[in-house]
């Protein structure tokens, strides 16, 4: 017995100090960020360093991006703006598409079903000119950017039903039948029953729907190209760090992505136990 | 089962359904048939009336719904399709006339008259589509008057589009939304690829126009060019294999890897299990353009660990993460393995937990070790139960954008590969380079449609292969 034990004492001490180490590696490019962001601008003009911790600690890249000199703050309220409308109406959207296909049987709902599925396997970037030149005959591009890219990302959300869909399917049809043989109509039980029932995968759709703005750098740069007060933070800020003079902008991207980081990591933990559920399901029913 | 059960039922359905389609057809024009000779005057009206019918019969709403639409149509062809419509074959013949004043007045743009008659062609079929339900009402109508029911009122006709009618309720915005930003794009771009559409045929200065198979012969010619540098099909098949050994990398790598975790996480005696989650799942959290950045710094020529490396005196020169190819391939799997690892690990969990705990019961009392369990038990409980989801990574990899671009753009670019493609570019960033870049659309619409292929190809055979689809009961 006392073999066994020590057997296991052993396995979970090699277990732990594997686990210790990954979080090191894990969380080490965090507290880097966190740290240069940290570091005064005069310590090399607020560029790449070969040190980590800072030799001065300072604010000096937190207050340059909220002074006038960046537009920091409007590209971060744009990406915000976006990253709400896109979480509210893609939900809805897929809430509507998800529901009629789990629900209802129409003409055309498996050849609808195969449809998307197909368009599903074309790349994405595929698309780009064309929806940039309808874009444009709306006068949604370069100063209509913003609303632009609501619309884009809104428009074809549809198709993203999968993980909604087979959510709803676990909800037994029997519910919807009894209220409908109690004289109510399915607009009243998607409304009434459906959605309080669905708490917990409506939250996984906004939640995910909210943080793709976030890294949305291709198209976004796309549409708003050379008209800088429409970028988002992922555009904006990686045109710092591309361009010749990064070494001037390497502390202030950290800040700025520490500003990011922060509130979007805070919901995400808020909410996790949301986003667990939803990517197990999704990967199980595929 | 959503996204595959449903790519397997394309194929399958596919030999059937052309024979049902044809049936389908046939019985439908012989139903406008009857309609026209079983029908009253009204019915028969309506063939060029529409709506004319419903009208007649006091159901307003819908009669003026169809006679809206066809006023609507015709006003749509005269006034703007048909212009566009008629220069199809040609895409345009005169880009630009010069005026006396020195000033240009732009004439036919090929961008426009493509875009424009896809979308004209579309309204034609969909207006067919239309007419023929125009016909069905009337059919309908007349069924329901000769049996002596009455006809829907408009407000019971409004109620349906609550109750019975709910889908349509519902999905008319969503599949307008798909079709106008999806479905009218990905068409124009396949048309696209027909064409010679590139940095040299720009509306509106000049015009572009039908070539036939051009480009895709482009896409197939290997070996060298005269100029030295590599033909677009030995660097595309350069770019290809790259694609699929880094999906193959990527998707099973932090497959095994993820799994592994979970399974330490979810040891038994372990503590403190939530906070190694929280731990991993930052790099879910934080949003990758600010992680991946990052990382691609730190792994610079001047980046912290070359730093440190070098500092600690543990190499004499700096590794060249980004400019050499082999290392930027392996720097980008691991890299991925960092953001990936997480992801797995948090579907794993979910998984491992719902073994059923008397298989490894039984399995101890036979006096199985702990990798024994693992390989008989957990191992093929998790291929079958994550096969689909492995296909989507694996398709999913395919077209990860996010990773390859934010770390190293594609990079390092060599003369030796044509139209700027770098050695760990996946086909979809070079179509983005081609796009931006290059504003060579003609080739990025081809290697579009060769990533399709590549992916619905995959996705067909790998899931008639999966255990949990041959066998479903299997682990029940």
């Amino acid at each position: 017995m006392k073999s066994m034990k020590t057997k296991r004492a052993v396995g979970n001490a090699i277990t732990y100090v594997f686990l210790i180490v990954l979080s090191i590696i894990w969380l080490f490019p965090f507290v880097c960020l966190f740290l240069q962001s940290f570091r005064s601008y005069n310590e090399n003009g607020g560029g790449m360093v070969e040190y980590l911790l800072p030799k001065t600690f300072s604010l000096d890249s937190y207050k340059w991006l909220f002074s006038g000199e960046s537009q920091f703050v409007r590209w971060y309220m744009n990406t915000l703006i976006i990253a709400v409308f896109v979480a509210i109406f893609q939900t809805i959207v897929v809430l509507c598409v998800s529901y009629a296909l789990s629900r209802m049987r129409f003409k055309g709902r498996t050849f609808l079903m195969r449809f998307w599925l197909i368009l599903g396997m074309f790349p994405g970037f595929l698309t780009m000119i064309c929806l940039y030149f309808l874009l444009k005959q709306f006068g949604l591009t370069q100063e209509g950017a913003i609303p632009g890219l609501i619309l884009i990302s809104v428009a074809s959300s549809g198709m993203g039903y999968y993980v909604t869909k087979g959510y709803f399917d676990t909800i037994p049809r029997a519910l919807d039948e009894a209220a409908r043989i109690d004289g109510a109509s399915r607009a009243r039980v998607f409304f009434t029953m459906i959605i309080p029932m669905s708490k917990p995968i409506i939250i996984y759709a906004a939640l995910v729907a909210f943080m793709n703005p976030w890294c949305d750098y291709v198209f976004a740069s796309y549409v708003a190209f050379g008209h800088s007060d429409s970028y988002n933070v992922a555009v904006a800020m990686q045109r710092w760090l591309w361009t010749g003079d990064y070494q001037g902008y390497f502390t202030r991207f950290c800040a700025g992505g520490i500003l990011i980081a922060i509130p979007v990591t805070i919901l995400f933990m808020c909410l996790q136990k949301y986003y667990v559920e939803g990517v197990t399901g999704g990967a199980v029913k595929g | 089962m959503g996204k595959n059960a449903n790519s397997d039922g394309v194929k399958k359905k596919e030999q059937s359904s052309v024979g049902k389609f044809f049936s389908w057809l046939g019985y439908d024009i012989k139903e406008i048939g009857l309609t026209f000779t079983e029908g009253d005057w009204k019915s028969r009206v309506s063939y060029l009336i529409m709506g004319f019918g419903p009208i007649m019969r006091k159901q307003f709403l819908r009669g003026f719904a169809f006679l809206a639409m066809e006023v609507l149509f015709v006003l749509y062809m005269v006034g703007f399709g048909w212009n566009y419509l008629k220069d199809i074959g040609t895409l345009g013949t005169v880009a630009r006339v010069l005026n006396d004043n020195g000033t240009y007045t732009y004439n036919d743009d090929s961008f426009l008259i493509l875009l424009y008659s896809i979308l004209t062609i579309i309204t034609i079929c969909a207006f067919i589509l239309v007419w023929r339900m125009n016909l069905r009402e009337n059919r309908n109508e007349e069924k329901l008057l000769k049996e002596g029911k009455p006809l829907p009122t408009i407000k019971q006709d409004l109620h349906s589009l609550l109750d019975s009618n709910f889908d349509k309720t519902l999905l008319t915005l969503p599949v307008l939304g798909v079709f106008v930003f999806t479905v009218l794009p990905i068409i124009f771009m396949i048309c696209v690829a027909f064409t010679d559409y590139d940095k040299n045929h720009q509306p509106p200065t000049n015009l572009f126009s039908w070539v036939g198979l051009e480009n895709f012969k482009n896409l197939f010619t290997f070996g060298s060019s005269t100029a030295g540098a590599s033909t677009f099909g030995s660097t595309f098949l350069i770019v290809l294999s790259w694609t699929l050994i880094w999906a193959f990398f990527a998707t099973f790598l932090t497959y095994f890897c993820g799994m592994g975790v979970a399974i330490m996480i979810n040891k038994k005696g372990i503590k403190f299990k939530k906070l190694w989650r929280t731990i991993l799942v930052m790099t879910i959290a934080v949003p990758q353009f600010v992680s991946l950045l990052y990382v691609g710094k730190m792994f610079a020529n001047d980046g912290l660990i070359n730093s440190y490396l070098m500092k600690w005196g543990w190499i004499s020169e700096r590794i060249p993460f980004w400019s050499d190819p082999i290392l930027s391939k392996v720097a980008i799997i691991l890299v991925n393995l960092w953001v990936g690892i997480p992801y797995t690990m948090l579907i794993m969990t979910g998984l491992l937990m719902n073994i059923p705990e008397d298989l490894y019961e039984s399995a101890r009392i036979d006096g199985a070790n702990g990798f024994q369990m693992f390989k008989s038990i957990t191992l093929p409980y998790m291929f079958f139960v994550t096969g689909p989801f492995l296909l989507t990574q694996f398709t999913g990899n395919i077209n990860n954008f996010n990773i390859i671009y934010l770390l190293n753009q594609g990079g390092p670019t060599s003369l030796s590969l044509t139209n700027k493609a770098g050695y760990t570019d996946l086909l979809v960033t070079w179509l983005y380079k081609m796009t931006v870049n290059d504003t060579n659309y003609r080739m990025a619409a081809v290697l579009g449609i060769a990533v399709f292929v590549v992916v619905a190809g995959i996705s067909l055979v790998v899931y008639n292969m999966l255990p949990s689809v041959k066998d479903e009961e299997g682990f029940q």
